[in-house]
């Protein structure tokens, strides 16, 4: 549908797969193209913030204002890569992987206590007293071996996440 | 909370009523204490987000379905070339000349009609509703409708609202060609406001900008009005708001269900054998798309008058709309989604996200006191 051709050779697709580790089969990333597609209605040939905006599921996500700047003015590939985490292709490695950019939005590859109060703001909101928040926080960072001003690896959170089972798939449609 | 009953609104219903309450909790084991991997695991949630970015109900319901190519047969396609030349040499000047008859027609005795006939209004009234279903049939004889109509046809009568579900502005002259209705309708620019303002206006419709907060209670009044008249024509609401594609329906805006009036559901399915009937306001403008079925084999239709329908007693406008809803979807196998068409035009209300955000809230402050 819509301004740009949906046709991608297979060097195109082969290209993106090559990016993506290989997460995506051939008929996914043709149909994840489409969808790329649809979400870029001003054809631009990147994904605004504004854009992602529009699908209100992904806008009322706790999550979607950090998300955002991760995701905004993604081109194809970058998209790809993006949802790469959420193939079941996709090593747990990667999942936690992503997890932990997720936090770490300053990208120096360490989180703090600030950094998981933040992601505990923005999934309680103000259902849970700033107070409270740190209180809960602190509580399990020590009960798991660590301090308040410790700050956590991506190895600590392989450590913590890595057998608790993580399940994080989203499947691709496929026509 | 809202209580709703005294003030009608067309304004947005609320989405938390329509959702289920199944947002994100911790895993499901309520002995286990609070750990650590339970705050950071935030997998649900960025799940939630990824399927989002990947397919969203919301936008499929907007999405235009481009025809299944059949074409592309060494012996299909030269008939299919045929048929092109047909369709565009043929049959669309045809059409043109059909169409531009009726509007000749229409206009010369619209307007003899009206300013003839000031001093019998009830006479003049009853031209004029005859001419609007001659016009519409020129209008679906253009597009050579075919359109199977089931069920009783609407009589005029007070406390009673047809509702139906949207797809495009040719379900308005689909069902206009049989009875004259009078509906609520979206202000529309160019020539299709002006035929709003002047002509159809005579039929009693009421216009309304989306935009406009004081629109909504100008129409609200003027609804109120219309309903108890009893020689009014039958009143029609396109309770969705917006055209989906007739694959879904989505919420319904709980104004028509308020009016304390009869509500007779009308459903309405298009087969997309020769032309996908979605008008997708953004992507093309309103005589594209007519263009677009006029240029096509023919617009074939079902239309189902259905079982009036009345507020049970106990049963919320909300819940009766979606009652409602529930009746139109099933006859005319649309699904349902619980998004608010009006999300095309705006952004989701925080509240929803809010919900979200408690029940999270909860589940962590349940486990901690279990200490």
């Amino acid at each position: 549908m819509g301004n740009t051709s949906s046709m991608l050779t297979q060097y195109d697709i082969e290209e993106v797969q090559e990016h993506c580790n290989h997460t995506f089969s051939l008929q996914e990333i043709a149909s994840l193209y489409q969808r790329f597609c649809q979400l870029d209605r001003n054809g631009g040939g990147f994904i605004s913030a504004e854009e992602f905006l529009s699908v209100p599921e992904f806008a009322v996500n706790p999550l979607s204002q950090r998300l955002f700047r991760m995701v905004d003015g993604l081109n194809f590939k970058e998209f790809v890569a993006f949802l790469s985490a959420f193939s079941s292709r996709a090593t747990l490695q990667q999942k936690v992987e992503f997890i932990f950019k997720v936090y770490d939005l300053d990208g120096n590859g360490k989180v703090a206590f600030n950094d998981m109060l933040d992601v505990l703001r923005d999934l309680t909101g103000q259902f849970i007293s700033e107070q409270q928040r740190e209180q809960v926080l602190t509580h399990v960072l020590e009960e798991a071996g660590y301090k308040k001003d410790s700050f956590l690896g991506l190895a600590d959170f392989m450590k913590i996440l890595g057998n608790s089972g993580l399940k994080m798939e989203v499947e691709v449609p496929v026509d | 909370m809202k209580s709703s009953s005294s003030e009608l609104e067309l304004d947005r219903p609320n989405i938390e009523d329509y959702l289920p309450s199944d947002s994100f909790t911790l895993p499901p084991s309520p002995t286990r204490l609070l750990h650590l991997r339970d705050l950071l695991d935030i997998s649900p949630t960025l799940t939630e987000a990824a399927g989002a970015i990947i397919d969203d109900s919301f936008t499929r319901c907007f999405k235009s379905n481009p025809p299944e190519p059949w074409n592309w047969n060494i012996y299909l396609f030269p008939m299919w070339c045929l048929g092109v030349v047909i369709r565009y040499g043929i049959l669309f000047p045809i059409r043109v000349i059909v169409l531009t008859i009726g509007w000749i027609i229409f206009l010369s005795s619209y307007f003899s009609v009206h300013f003839l006939l000031k001093g019998q209004e009830k006479l003049r009234k009853n031209l004029e509703r005859s001419l609007v279903e001659l016009i519409c049939s020129f209008f679906v004889a253009s597009w050579t409708g075919v359109v199977k109509y089931h069920g009783p046809r609407p009589s005029i009568r007070p406390k009673q609202v047809f509702v139906a579900n949207h797809t495009s502005m040719i379900d308005f002259i689909i069902l206009e060609q049989m009875t004259a209705f009078a509906v609520i309708m979206q202000k529309h620019p160019g020539w299709v406001g002006l035929l709003q303002s002047t002509i159809l206006e005579s039929v009693g419709c009421i216009w309304f900008n989306r935009t406009e907060a004081k629109d909504r209670e100008i129409v609200a009044r003027k609804l109120r009005e219309h309903v108890e008249g009893a020689d009014n024509n039958p009143l029609l609401i396109f309770p969705e708001g917006t055209c989906v594609n007739n694959h879904y329906s989505v919420m319904f805006k709980k104004g028509a269900f308020e009016l304390g009036s009869t509500v007779c559901p009308i459903a309405i399915k298009y087969n997309k054998i020769f032309v996908d009937a979605f008008w997708n306001s953004r992507k093309q403008s309103f005589t594209k798309h007519l263009l677009q079925l006029m240029t096509s084999w023919a617009v074939v239709c079902d239309v189902w008058y259905l079982e009036p329908q009345n507020l049970k007693p106990g049963e919320t406008p909300i819940e009766f709309a979606e009652r409602v809803r529930n009746i139109i979807s099933t006859r005319a196998g649309l699904k349902m989604v619980p998004w608010d068409g009006y999300l095309k035009y705006s952004r989701p209300s925080p509240k929803h996200r809010e919900q979200k955000q408690k029940s999270f809230a909860e589940s962590v402050l349940r486990r901690l006191e279990q200490k």
